[in-house]
């Protein structure tokens, strides 16, 4: 593995990391607001994380 | 208090026997470092191979499994066990006059000594029969389909005569409930969900029973295979494109409520996504398994690099606790995976039009 490649993994690490953060973070402030949402609250968080997540592990592919 | 502990020392002992599995049944050389014999193992591990291995010592050089049928298409069919490969010291077997050699997991025609030909670009140039054997994955997925079969045939027997689940019944119906109240009516509508529903069940069950089954100290990897997740991925992609109404190609080629010009735009975009979807689903599936199986793998395998105890105790802990994260995991691939092929037969078979407002 050639230095840029593993800055290239690590740029996608951290992008990734991000956006599901975010998404994780809203999620408890969106259940924090409204307990009794939680179930549909978690299926949608979980849809979108994985959405990311995807797209992260084909950069990774690529990189 | 005793009970518990017995129950931990099994817990170690299957992380233990995991990192043991992966072991290189050839054995070709003593000289390699720990690092190095880690790093093959776990190489080892994430391919298919053709023998059953399941645990051996490098330094002895045994190695303990079974071997499995080889079948072999080059013109006419060759039918032998892997066992015999290991009979003769170069490795050779030969089949209706033709020389076979295993080499790094895959099966060559050589001459009579074995002769291994690199081409020009460090690739093996020897000619490759087509290959149809029992390997490793093969064999356990019939193992595990048949269980899945068995499971499924007993728990709908229990329903003819009562409709109050029984025994295994009361462990499957909630899954089988889960599968269709928050995966399938969600996404795909009350209308048209019961024409999916056994491909979502199954591919769920499959799914997460094979994915359990690559955490147990039998150590196969079979959804971390891509050629495994290309398959499902292929079957949900089919699926979508040859039930889909007319709305759905609509949408695609002539997407609704946009101006002309952005249609023309639009629509291979979103011909590509067709391809992206399912191409995302198994890269998914595949690249979380084996980064799983990778990590698990890697931090037992410090076990062996440090030579010190407490460092050991604290990377046994870690490895335990990883362990349990892969069992959820397990099953929030099995999940995802169902749920967005949900998602795109809800989107192949929706009605809605969005041109009315």
């Amino acid at each position: 593995m050639e230095i840029p490649t593993i800055v290239g993994a690590g740029l996608i690490v951290i992008g990734v990391g991000m956006g599901i953060g975010r998404i994780g973070g809203s999620a408890m402030e969106a259940i924090a607001r409204q307990p009794e949402a939680s179930g549909k609250i978690q299926s949608a968080m979980i849809i979108a994380a994985a959405l990311i997540e995807g797209i992260g592990f084909a950069a990774l592919f690529a990189a | 208090m005793t009970k518990r502990f017995g129950f931990l020392v099994l817990m170690f002992s299957f992380l233990m026997s995991t990192s043991m599995m992966a072991s290189d049944s050839h054995s070709e050389s003593g000289e390699l470092s720990i690092k190095e014999q880690i790093k093959k193992d776990i190489d080892h591990h994430l391919k298919d191979s053709h023998s059953f291995h399941l645990w051996g010592d490098h330094d002895k050089g045994t190695a303990v499994g079974f071997p499995l049928p080889i079948i072999l298409w080059d013109g006419q069919l060759h039918f032998f066990s892997s066992s015999e490969f290991h009979h003769h010291d170069n490795g050779v077997v030969e089949s209706k006059g033709t020389f076979f050699k295993e080499y790094h997991s895959k099966i060559y025609i050589t001459d009579a000594e074995g002769s291994i030909h690199y081409g020009e670009d460090h690739f093996v140039s020897n000619e490759k029969p087509i290959d149809f054997s029992i390997t490793k994955n093969v064999f356990s997925l019939i193992i595990i389909s048949a269980l899945i079969f068995w499971i499924f045939s007993t728990v709908a027997k229990r329903y003819k005569n009562d409709p109050v689940p029984r025994g295994m019944a009361k462990i499957f119906e909630p899954l089988v409930i889960f599968v269709r109240d928050e995966i399938a009516i969600p996404n795909i509508g009350e209308k048209h969900y019961k024409k999916y529903m056994n491909y979502l069940l199954t591919v769920f069950f499959f799914i997460w029973m094979v994915n359990l089954f690559g955490q147990t100290p039998l150590g196969i990897n079979i959804t971390g295979n891509i050629a495994i997740t290309f398959a499902l991925a292929l079957i949900t992609f089919l699926i979508t494109t040859f039930t889909a109404n007319k709305n759905y190609w609509g949408h695609i080629f002539w997407m609704p409520g946009v101006p002309y010009l952005m249609r023309v735009v639009l629509a291979p975009i979103e011909v590509l996504g067709m391809f992206i979807k399912p191409f995302a689903l198994l890269i998914r599936l595949y690249a979380n398994i084996s980064a799983g199986h990778v990590v698990i793998m890697s931090i037992i395998g410090l076990l062996f690099v440090f030579q010190n105890w407490f460092a050991r105790g604290a990377f046994l802990g870690l490895g335990l606790f990883l362990s349990v994260i892969e069992l959820l995991v397990a099953f929030l691939q099995a999940y995802i995976f169902t749920m967005l092929s949900a998602l795109y037969f809800g989107s192949a078979v929706e009605e809605h039009h969005h041109d009315d407002h």
